[in-house]
């Protein structure tokens, strides 16, 4: 018999729950040793960026497709700031690599 | 100090644009969630319940597959991993005096984009910020996978192609605006574009699953650069 989505969905929910909100929880006090706080600081930055590539480039058959939609992201959030112009411009960069490469 | 009200306001408005991207995102997971089999509802409770983007779709492998369940809990862990970072870093921009039920509302949605702007709020960051934040966000994840479950085959792939881009253009937008006043960041961003596309050719890191390179990629480039240029207290303020 096959498991239900509803079994995977549920198990999914817990473990992911868990993973996030205990440390929140249970990490009171600032932590005062330099290297975690640097580590701290820096980690977002590189947690993003090894997300972003090389996944980017197989978005499509073509990896410029991906590369294209890259440096579109990179320009438009360099000079507008903005999470949804950033997501717009990638989206449209790659539909038109898409359409003309 | 601002109050309470105009924090949340100022959470709401900084998830617009996020659950916009959510939006376009999710729809693009609900395609594939169609493909596995599932329908609108569970599509819809898959993603009110996950908030992950890498997640969900391993998850949604696991379903396709009908794979054990001590798989999908490895599965999920290791796709998540880096919200458990997250969740390490995100504590310390916290009230150490926030009570524990406020801390177990904010972990919910520590997501990419969330945690961003999350940690990037003067400190302390106040939890109305993160429910306004929450409210334009939660709701446009869902509702995106659930419409993609019902509409998704509608588009043309080319359109569907374009539209995975846009969890990258945010992640970028979360990044990069940073790096134009702290240099360092730039060069830290930059080579970390170059060890993670580098990583994915070299025989060894290649082999990893991609949840796993990820994470052993993020440790040991954050772990050097805290080393090589720890930062001042006040930058972290």
């Amino acid at each position: 018999m096959n498991t239900s989505p509803w079994t995977y969905i549920l198990v999914m929910a817990a473990v992911s729950y868990a993973i996030r909100v205990l440390p929140v929880t249970l990490i009171r006090r600032q932590i005062k040793n330099r290297f975690v706080r640097s580590l701290f600081y820096y980690l977002p930055y590189v947690t993003l960026s090894v997300m972003t590539v090389p996944a980017i480039f197989s978005i499509a058959e073509d990896p410029a497709c991906g590369a294209v939609g890259l440096v579109a992201a990179i320009l438009t959030a360099w000079f507008t700031r903005n999470l949804f112009l950033s997501a717009c411009g990638a989206c449209l960069a790659v539909l038109a690599a898409a359409l003309l490469l | 100090m601002q109050t309470t009200r105009s924090e949340f306001f100022q959470g709401l408005k900084h998830g617009l644009p996020i659950g916009l991207g959510y939006f376009a995102v999710s729809f693009s997971l609900g395609i594939t969630a169609r493909n596995v089999g599932l329908n609108a509802v569970q599509g819809l409770f898959l993603s009110l319940l996950n908030n992950a983007s890498a997640g969900e779709y391993a998850g949604l492998e696991a379903i396709r597959t009908q794979a054990p369940l001590v798989e999908l809990v490895l599965l999920i862990l290791i796709a998540n991993a880096r919200y458990f970072l997250m969740s390490c870093a995100l504590s310390q921009r916290l009230s150490p005096t926030l009570p524990w039920y406020h801390r177990m509302l904010i972990g919910f949605d520590i997501t990419d984009e969330l945690f961003g702007i999350g940690v990037t709020h003067p400190y302390p960051t106040p939890p109305s910020y993160m429910y306004g934040a929450f409210l334009t966000t939660i709701p446009m994840w869902a509702a995106g996978t659930a419409l993609g479950v019902v509409a998704g085959n509608v588009l043309p792939a080319v359109v569907v192609t374009a539209l995975s881009a846009a969890i990258y253009g945010m992640f970028i937008a979360v990044i990069i605006p940073p790096a134009r006043e702290d240099k360092a960041l730039l060069v830290l961003i930059l080579i970390s574009f170059g060890v993670s596309w580098g990583a994915s050719l070299l025989p060894l890191l290649s082999g990893l699953s991609e949840s796993l390179r990820i994470i052993i990629l993020t440790l040991v480039i954050s772990a050097a650069a805290a080393l090589l240029r720890p930062v001042k207290e006040e930058e972290v303020r």
